[in-house]
Parts: C-alpha cells; structure tokens; sequence
C-alpha cells in the first residue's frame, strides 16, 4: 500500500526508500516561472496581442475613466478642481436624494418612477405590437405584397431620434389664432378624442399625452423593424405541422394556439426577459428632445434629471449620485434577466 | 388536392390584410405629410389644409434650404463623422473580435468579461461628459482643434458589434486557417484573406450599425463640438427646430410659404439619402437582429 508522505515525495517500493520525485519538481518549475511563460506565450504570439490593444485603449479611456469620475458623486463638486482633488461629501448626496425633504428627492423619486413607467407601459403595449404584425406578416402568402408590407413597416426605424422627435413635434404641434394646430391633433380633434383647446394648447406640452406620444410614437418606429426576429421563427415552422393540425380538423384560432404559439414561444420569452432587463435603461435622447419643463411630471427620466442638474446646472454630484443608482439598479436587473434566460432556455444573451 | 379555405381562416386573412394595410399606411403617413406641407404655400399649411397632396405648390422652402451654406456644412460634417468614424469603429472593433475569438489567447475570459461589462454598466451622462471634456483638453494639447476627431475617436462603439463580429470569426472553420498558415501566411495575412472575407456578411451588418450610428448620432455631437461650423446635420435639425417653432422668433415671418415649411424641407433632404440607399442595406439590417442570440 503506497502511503504519500508529501507532494515532493514518492516511495520506492522496489527499494523501500522515499525519493524526490520528479515530475513535481517539473510543476514547481512551471508554477515559479508562470509569469515568465506568460511573457514568452505573449512575444511568441505578439501579433494577436498588438490587434488586441486599440480595442482595450478605447474601453479603457472612454468606458472605464469615466467610471472613475463616479467618485464625484462621494465627493464635494467643484468646478475647477479634478475629482481626484476634490474633498470627500460621503453619501450625502445619496442622502439628498433618497430622503431628502428638498425639491430634488421629489423630482428624483418622480424621475425613478418616470424611467420604470415608461419601459413598464413600453413592455405592455409595444412589446406585443411586433409579434402581432410577425402573425399577420405569414397570412400574406404573395411575397411581393408581402415584402412591400414588410419594407414600409420597417421604414420609420431608419430615421434618426431627431427626424423623428421633430415630426412627431411638428404633428401635435400647438396652435393659434394665425396658425391651426399640428395635423394629427387636428385629427384627433375632429374625431373628438381631444377637445379644441387642448389641440390649440399643443399636446408636448400637456403632461397627460407625454406618454402616449412616447409610446405611440415607439410604436411607429420600432414594431415593424422588431417582427424581423418574430417572423423569422414563424417561418421557421415546418408546413408539415401545419398539415397535421388541419387533418385533425383545427381550425385558424386553434393552429395559432396549438402549433404557431409553442413554436415562437422561446423567442419570446427571451425577448421577454430581455426587455424587462434594460427596463431602467431608457433611451434618453428622445425624452430629451420631446420633453419640456411643462412636461417634467410625467417626462423626466433619471438620465434627463442627470442632464439638467448635472450639464445644465452644475450639480454635478447630485447628478452622478442619481445616476448612479439607476444603473446599479439596472445591472443587478441585466445580470438577473441574463441569468434566468440561461436557466430558461441554455442561451446566454451576453 | 387544395384545400378549400376554412370560415376561420377566411377571416383571419381579411384581418390581417386589413390590420397591415392600415398600419403599414399609418408608418407612412407622417413621411407623405412631411413631402406634401414642404412643397405647400403659406396660407394651406398654416391653415391646416395639407392634409395629404400639396396645395398652392412652392420649392421656395427647398431652395431656401440648399441656398444655406450651414446646411450643405453640416451635411458634409455628417458625412465626415460617419464615415471616419465607421472605418475607425470597425478597425477596431474587427482586430479586437479576431483576438478575442482565438482559444489560444491568453486571459480571454478576462478580456471579454472587460467587453461585456460595459453593456452592463455605464458610469452615466455626468461622468461621460469630464471625460469627454479631459479627452478634449489632451486632443487640443497635441495640436488636434477639430472637434469632429473627438466624436470619431472617442464615441460610438459598442461592445454588442464586438461580440458580434468574435462570434463569426469563431465559426469560420480552423482548418482553413491551418491550411493558410502552412502555406506561409502570418497573422495579419489570415485575418485579411480568410478571415474577412469568410464574414463579409456579418462584417457589414456590424458596419452598418456602427455607421447608423453615427449618421444620427445627436446629444454628444451637440455637448463636445463647440464650433458652430462643425455641427453635423442633425444638430443643425434640431436648433432649426428650436428656432422655428419659437413663436416670438418668428413673429416677423414674411414669405411666401410657411416657416413649418422649412423645417419639413430639412426633415425631407435629410431622409432621401436613407431612403435612396435603404433597398441595398435592408437585407443585412435583417440579418443583424436574428444574429442576437449570442453565447459566451
């Protein structure tokens, strides 16, 4: 029976002695000289390195040096000295923020509320919009009429944030004696959804309409461009199944239950899961360019709070503290959504 | 045998018919609107009578537009913009996602988990703005005063596109590259004759996206290029807007067409070059979204 005195150590049964044995002394060597074969891998293989290093450059200066100017949401702001010089305020900001009894911890909670509103009614109303159209998308059997069907839903996706905000702005438009309102509020008038005045007064700049704008005007952009991904699973379906489910005498309602909805099932979930990940990381561009300070109850985003107290005025660590929190937040709900899609289906979005 | 068309999916079909048809008309109204009260007169756009064809047809809005040197400066300060900063972003992000999708690179999880973690988390618009600023102040310290190399340099990648490109270069099949590499090519060589045109596909979607990007990139285009001359198009959009839709600046508004006629000019010439190339790039937009289900 072998007995091991130590790693270094091996017995020599045919001698009955214990000698040094050999192969660990080739581990050792390995392991003492770990940098040094690292160093070697890395001149032998230099090539991939050197194509590795403007890739790290980049994130290293413009995605991670900005994380270290998070210390000036801790800190005092200044606006001459460098966040490295600045005195340290602790987590009074935090403080401010979070129980504050000043107008910032309202507009901050009101922000906070805002950010999850917006994705959460995204999620109600523009999520299913997309699987609806990929559904309707296979009824069409001709592919021209089709494809003319897919090309003009997707068309409002190729515009930027700006041509978008300055239609939509122009469409709902205010009013006036010598100019009549935007062309849409003048339909909804017509149509009695709105009352005269409230075309006349402009609907930007009433609270109650930011955030059906915001979603309606989601809606237009994203649904078409969003059933790529829906349809490609529809077309995915074998006709076979199909054939089997019409022998058995389903009807429409029941093909959709029984064999087009399990089948986009997964792509949806993860979609799903997706979407409820970056439920706090909202586009701020087009809230910055749709809203107005008429509109801040219902507008304002933590992003656009940062903005305006932290670029506009210059409450810097007020601003960075708020921000701050809205993007931990939104990690933890990312690394969350992540991990429950991999347990979910085996796919890891990240 | 055909099959003679059941009573519910008769219906289903008319629905869906009718639900597109409808939708796909509401998408493209605002644009048809957009044409129509450009090239409308004064009295029918102010007065809401444009409501699909143009009445009292003008081009002065239009002419007013092209004769604007500001217009034709930012335009080509977008074009500039996209176009460095597509070949930049792509350079990158194309040696970055080769390294990245070699086995036998060392601390590769490392350097992913480097990638990734910026799509988890980003210090936010505060902190981005002194870094953007600091970057500013070492460019203008080596002799670069042009903002625009800023914006090029600094913004705009995406570690999404990254990851994009490392998958395509994992799935190019390692005994074309043994086979390359016993014939005397060296690293570079590979990645330029086997591996980039083995992802052409994949290579121009990620172009694609970087250059979208860049075409309607806005706020930091805005906050970092001070110079008024250096504003790209959709800067110029937007203060045109801000602008024109301030009632007491354009209370003294005395042409023959509507000052809302101006601003949907601007928004007309800034979609036709989309629209002019859109049938090229519609299939890679395709592409890219059903390439989303990515691993680790």
């Amino acid at each position: 029976m072998k007995t091991k005195g130590s790693d270094y150590l091996i017995r020599d049964e045919a001698r009955g002695i214990w000698r040094v044995d050999p192969e660990q002394a080739v581990r050792d060597d390995v392991e003492k000289h770990y940098w040094l074969n690292v160093g070697r891998t890395i001149v032998k293989d230099w090539r991939l390195y050197v194509m590795l290093v403007p890739m790290l450059l980049v994130f290293l200066f413009w995605r991670y040096l900005p994380m270290y100017e998070l210390l000036g949401a801790f800190k005092v702001s200044d606006e001459v000295k460098p966040v490295s010089e600045q005195l340290f305020a602790g987590f009074s900001y935090f403080k401010t923020l979070m129980a504050g009894a000043s107008t910032l911890s309202t507009e901050f909670w009101r922000a906070m509320r805002n950010t999850f509103l917006l994705s959460f009614y995204g999620l109600c109303f523009g999520f299913p919009m997309p699987i609806i159209l990929a559904l309707f998308f296979n009824e069409i059997r001709s592919n021209a009429a089709r494809s003319i069907y897919q090309v003009t839903t997707y068309l409002p996706k190729f515009m930027s944030t700006v041509v978008m905000t300055s239609l939509v702005t122009m469409l709902v438009k205010q009013g006036s004696t010598l100019q009549s309102a935007g062309i849409i509020s003048q339909f909804l008038r017509d149509l009695g959804i709105i009352s005269a005045e409230t075309a006349n007064a402009g609907l930007l700049n009433n609270p109650a309409y930011f955030r059906a704008i915001y979603q309606i005007s989601g809606i237009w952009e994203e649904a078409g461009y969003g059933s790529i991904v829906f349809f490609a699973a529809i077309i995915a379906i074998s006709p076979t199944s199909y054939e089997a489910a019409q022998i058995d005498g389903a009807n429409k309602w029941a093909q959709m239950r029984y064999v087009v909805l399990p089948s986009i099932l997964s792509t949806i979930v993860i979609m799903l899961i997706t979407r409820i990940g970056s439920l706090l990381n909202i586009g701020y561009e087009k809230v910055l360019l749709l809203y107005n300070p008429n509109t801040y109850v219902t507008a304002d985003v933590v992003s656009t709070f940062a903005q305006r107290y932290g670029l506009a005025g210059a409450q810097k660590g007020i601003a960075s503290a708020a921000e701050m929190m809205n993007n931990v937040i939104g990690m933890l709900l990312v690394i969350g959504a992540n991990t429950v899609a991999r347990k979910a289906s085996n796919v890891s979005l990240y | 045998m055909k099959r003679k068309l059941e009573i519910s999916e008769l219906i289903f079909k008319i629905l869906s018919y009718l639900f597109l048809t409808i939708f796909a008309l509401m998408c493209l109204y605002p644009f048809i609107y957009a044409i129509a009260a450009s090239v409308s007169g004064r009295h029918a756009v102010e007065y809401g009578q444009v409501v699909l064809l143009p009445k009292d047809v003008q081009f002065d809005a239009f002419s007013r537009m092209f004769n604007d040197n500001m217009f034709w400066n930012s335009y080509s300060n977008t074009l500039f913009l996209t176009i460095y900063g597509t070949i930049w972003a792509l350079g990158v992000a194309i040696l970055g996602g080769y390294a990245l999708s070699k086995k036998r690179l060392l601390f590769r999880k490392f350097f992913n988990f480097f990638l990734v973690f910026t799509m988890w988390f980003a210090a936010g618009i505060v902190p981005q703005y002194l870094n953007y600023l600091a970057t500013k102040d070492v460019f203008n310290s080596i002799g670069i005063t042009d903002d625009k190399w800023l914006v090029v340099i600094a913004m705009g990648m995406a570690a999404m596109n990254i990851i994009l490109l490392r998958n395509a270069f994992e799935n190019v099949p390692s005994e074309i590259e043994e086979a390359a590499i016993v014939d005397g090519a060296g690293e570079f060589q590979v990645l330029s004759k086997v591996y980039i045109p083995m992802s052409k596909s994949t290579i121009a979607t990620v172009a694609l996206f970087f250059a979208i990007s860049r075409w309607n990139g806005y706020f930091w285009a805005r906050q970092m290029i001070s110079n008024q001359n250096e504003h790209p198009l959709q800067v110029f959009i937007r203060l045109k807007l801000e602008q024109f839709t301030d009632p007491e600046a354009m209370a003294g508004w005395n042409e023959v067409y509507a000052s809302d006629s101006v601003i949907y000019a601007l928004i007309v010439c800034s979609i036709v070059p989309i629209l002019i190339i859109y049938p090229f790039i519609q299939k890679y937009f395709a592409k890219g979204t059903n390439a989303g289900g990515v691993k680790e």
